[in-house]
């Protein structure tokens, strides 16, 4: 599992890449990837082309996200889901605090 | 490390050589450096002193008469499993095979005769060095296995709280199977089932994000409110919403718990479900028909708990009709997740048609078996659990014990209490007026009936008196559904009330409960319902006035009032207070 960030032209959207399975050995690297940024990030991106597994204990690291990107006013993506990944998403009804594509 | 002053402390070295001389050069040699010298004169001598004080080092002369240096060199390695005793082979040889006898007997260097002090001193300390590390490898691993058995015991102690608090209950009844791996709590699954005092069934299954006890901690305090809620006759959405805000206000940030939670009718044969983030629920018919097919799956609609806030959590639940033998089978994702030898997944899919496939009443043991035989031997009882639950005919159900009975509380009392619209759309009166009915000493051995009376009278006089619905609508299953969302869509627009009146006192040794349930509606032409009703019932015929039946059995009379906007029945029964049958 890695995670890659990358800042969008304005400096405005974070983009956090997660390649491979995304569970908890990955709890460190995630949250860092967002905290400990240059510039906080006015939305997020979370690019999931190459994450192949996610599990409870990531959902709960999107929401810890979600909480630090402003709760209820947060602007967070997550994208290009595969199969798999939208399935885990659905069945927790997390389009309800996400944008998901 | 060495502490040259105190001999007490001094590390021993045993020098065993059968040649004086040598043996007198090398002892002044290692004792100047510091160390505490045994000499020893040959083999037998040599292991007899090594037994006897435990040196630290062995430096050891390769060929001495009686047992040689390779036979004591083997005996002591064999003997020092976990103590590491470096040794040191003294040898005039210079053949390489024969050092790698040395080496091969258990020596952990050698020295050529004849000595160099600067080599031996740099041996000496360098084979120290080892013995060091070894020796805080070995405590290391040693505190490691202490707290490892002492987290197994924490938690073997844990688990025995969590069963008697999270499990056990209401699950050993011939209607569920259920299968919970010995440590699934430590997974973060629990499993919850409870009666409510209408007899009618509640089970919860849980699976909270993380492992480990962060992952059991949330189990207390929802098994708490499932417990509480359900004996006080709480609806399933009641309940749900009051797990989901307990969960908020106990769970960090980033923990949440994947719920369904099922209400089972037995009487009335229905079920009604919510799914926050678990897999689907299944429900498997016995009998597929048009509109009904054999498999239903349940499917999640909800967020899992313990992540919205009060304002934003709902609580809207479904209802599905079932038949007798049907089965409601659930599992948390570790059925789905489980993996084989290559890494591949068991898969929604495949648990869908095992549970379609499986003769009705093998559903379990053939996911069971399906399961197991998928997954690799030692991931089994990892993360497995699964509860299924046979749709049986309300008696079967065995009523809770009732509560032993004590004195006083009131004895003769009257009251009514209406609620208003508002209260309507989403108040439940019924587990608030069941408690102050069970402050009555006497009422409390009939608490189901009692319960059940009301409940009927209420819903009754809700659903059709006040919202006006019509209960023919349920006697398909297309009707069914579209009678339940025309329920929740009239609830939004209600305007009405609805008035209980009780009266109760005890006429010497019998016990009279007079229950009138009143509503703002029209009323209906209940001379024709109840006509239709008797011979419904004479002819064994069960669609209509399932209800009304229900009234019949329970109570001594039942008088509709015209124009059938209200409902009055007694209840009466000698005074059994006191005894605990």
């Amino acid at each position: 599992m890695t995670i890659d960030t990358s800042f969008d032209q304005d400096a405005q959207k974070l983009t956090i890449s997660i390649r491979g399975r995304f569970d908890f050995s990955a709890h460190k690297d995630f949250r860092e990837s967002y905290e400990q940024t240059q510039n906080p990030a006015n939305s997020y991106s979370i690019d999931m082309s190459d994450a192949n597994y996610i599990d409870s204990s990531a959902l709960g690291m999107l929401l810890l996200l979600r909480d630090h990107a402003g709760g209820d006013h947060a602007d967070v993506e997550i994208v290009n889901c595969n199969a798999d990944v939208k399935k885990i998403l659905t069945i927790s009804n997390f389009d309800q605090l996400f944008t998901i594509h | 490390m060495n502490s040259f002053s105190n001999p007490a402390f001094a590390t021993k070295v045993l020098v065993a050589d059968d040649n004086a001389v040598d043996r007198k050069v090398l002892s002044a040699i290692v004792r100047r450096a510091g160390y505490q010298v045994i000499d020893a004169v040959d083999g037998n001598d040599a292991l007899e002193k090594y037994y006897a004080q435990a040196p630290d080092l062995v430096l050891l002369d390769a060929l001495m008469p009686g047992k040689d240096g390779f036979a004591v060199a083997r005996e002591i390695k064999a003997g020092s499993q976990d103590k590491f005793v470096p040794i040191i082979f003294l040898t005039s040889l210079t053949e390489a095979s024969e050092l790698a006898r040395c080496v091969e007997a258990g020596g952990d260097d050698f020295l050529s005769k004849p000595y160099n002090r600067v080599i031996l001193n740099a041996k000496l300390s360098a084979l120290q060095r080892v013995r060091d590390m070894h020796q805080t490898l070995q405590r290391q691993r040693d505190e490691i296995s202490k707290h490892h058995m002492q987290l197994v015991a924490d938690q073997e102690a844990a688990k025995a709280v969590f069963d008697n608090v999270a499990h056990a209950r209401h699950l050993d009844v011939s209607y569920i199977k259920h299968l919970l791996s010995p440590l699934a709590l430590f997974n973060g699954d629990v499993l919850l089932a409870a009666q409510n005092p209408n007899n009618n069934v509640y089970v919860l299954l849980g699976d909270f994000t993380g492992h480990g006890l962060a992952a059991a901690i949330g189990a207390l305090p929802l098994s708490d409110v499932f417990y509480g809620m359900t004996a006080k006759g709480f609806s399933l959405p009641e309940i749900m919403r009051e797990c989901n805000r307990k969960l908020c206000s106990v769970l960090p940030a980033g923990y949440f718990c994947c719920a369904a939670g099922l209400y089972i009718d037995f009487g009335r044969q229905t079920v009604e479900f919510w799914n926050g983030g678990l897999p689907s629920v299944y429900l498997r018919r016995k009998q597929a028909l048009a509109l009904k097919p054999a498999l239903l799956p349940l499917a999640s609609n909800h967020l899992p708990l313990g992540i919205l806030s009060a304002d934003k959590f709902s609580d809207v639940t479904e209802v599905v009709e079932v038949a007798q033998g049907d089965r409601l089978f659930m599992a948390t994702d570790g059925v789905i997740e489980a993996r084989d030898e290559n890494g591949s997944y068991y898969g929604s899919h495949r648990l869908e048609s095992m549970v379609r496939e499986s003769p009705i009443d093998q559903v379990f043991g053939s996911v069971k078996r399906d399961v197991y035989g998928f997954m690799q031997e030692q991931d089994r009882d990892d993360d497995i659990t699964m509860v299924e639950i046979e749709i049986v005919p309300a008696d079967t159900i065995q009523a809770k014990a009732s509560p032993p009975v004590e004195a006083g509380g009131p004895s003769d009392w009257k009251f009514s209490y209406e609620l208003g619209c508002e209260s309507l759309k989403n108040f439940n009166p019924l587990p608030l007026l069941q408690q102050v009915l069970m402050e009555a000493p006497y009422l409390r051995t009939r608490s189901t009936e009692i319960y059940t009376v009301m409940a009927e009278l209420y819903s009754n006089a809700l659903e059709h008196g006040v919202l006006g619905l019509n209960s023919s609508m349920k006697s398909s299953a297309e009707g069914f559904a579209q009678y339940y969302a025309a329920r929740a869509k009239a609830l939004e627009q209600v305007d009405g009330w609805v008035r209980f009146s009780f009266s109760a006192y005890v006429q010497q040794t019998r016990v009279k409960l007079e229950i009138r349930v009143e509503d703002s509606g029209a009323g209906f032409d209940y001379v024709t319902y109840l006509q239709k009703a008797r011979e419904d019932s004479a002819q064994n015929n069960g669609y209509h006035g399932r209800g009304v039946k229900l009234l019949w059995d329970l109570c001594n009379r039942v008088d509709y009032i015209a124009p059938g906007n209200a409902v009055e029945v007694h209840m009466s029964w000698e005074n059994d207070n006191g005894r605990n049958d």
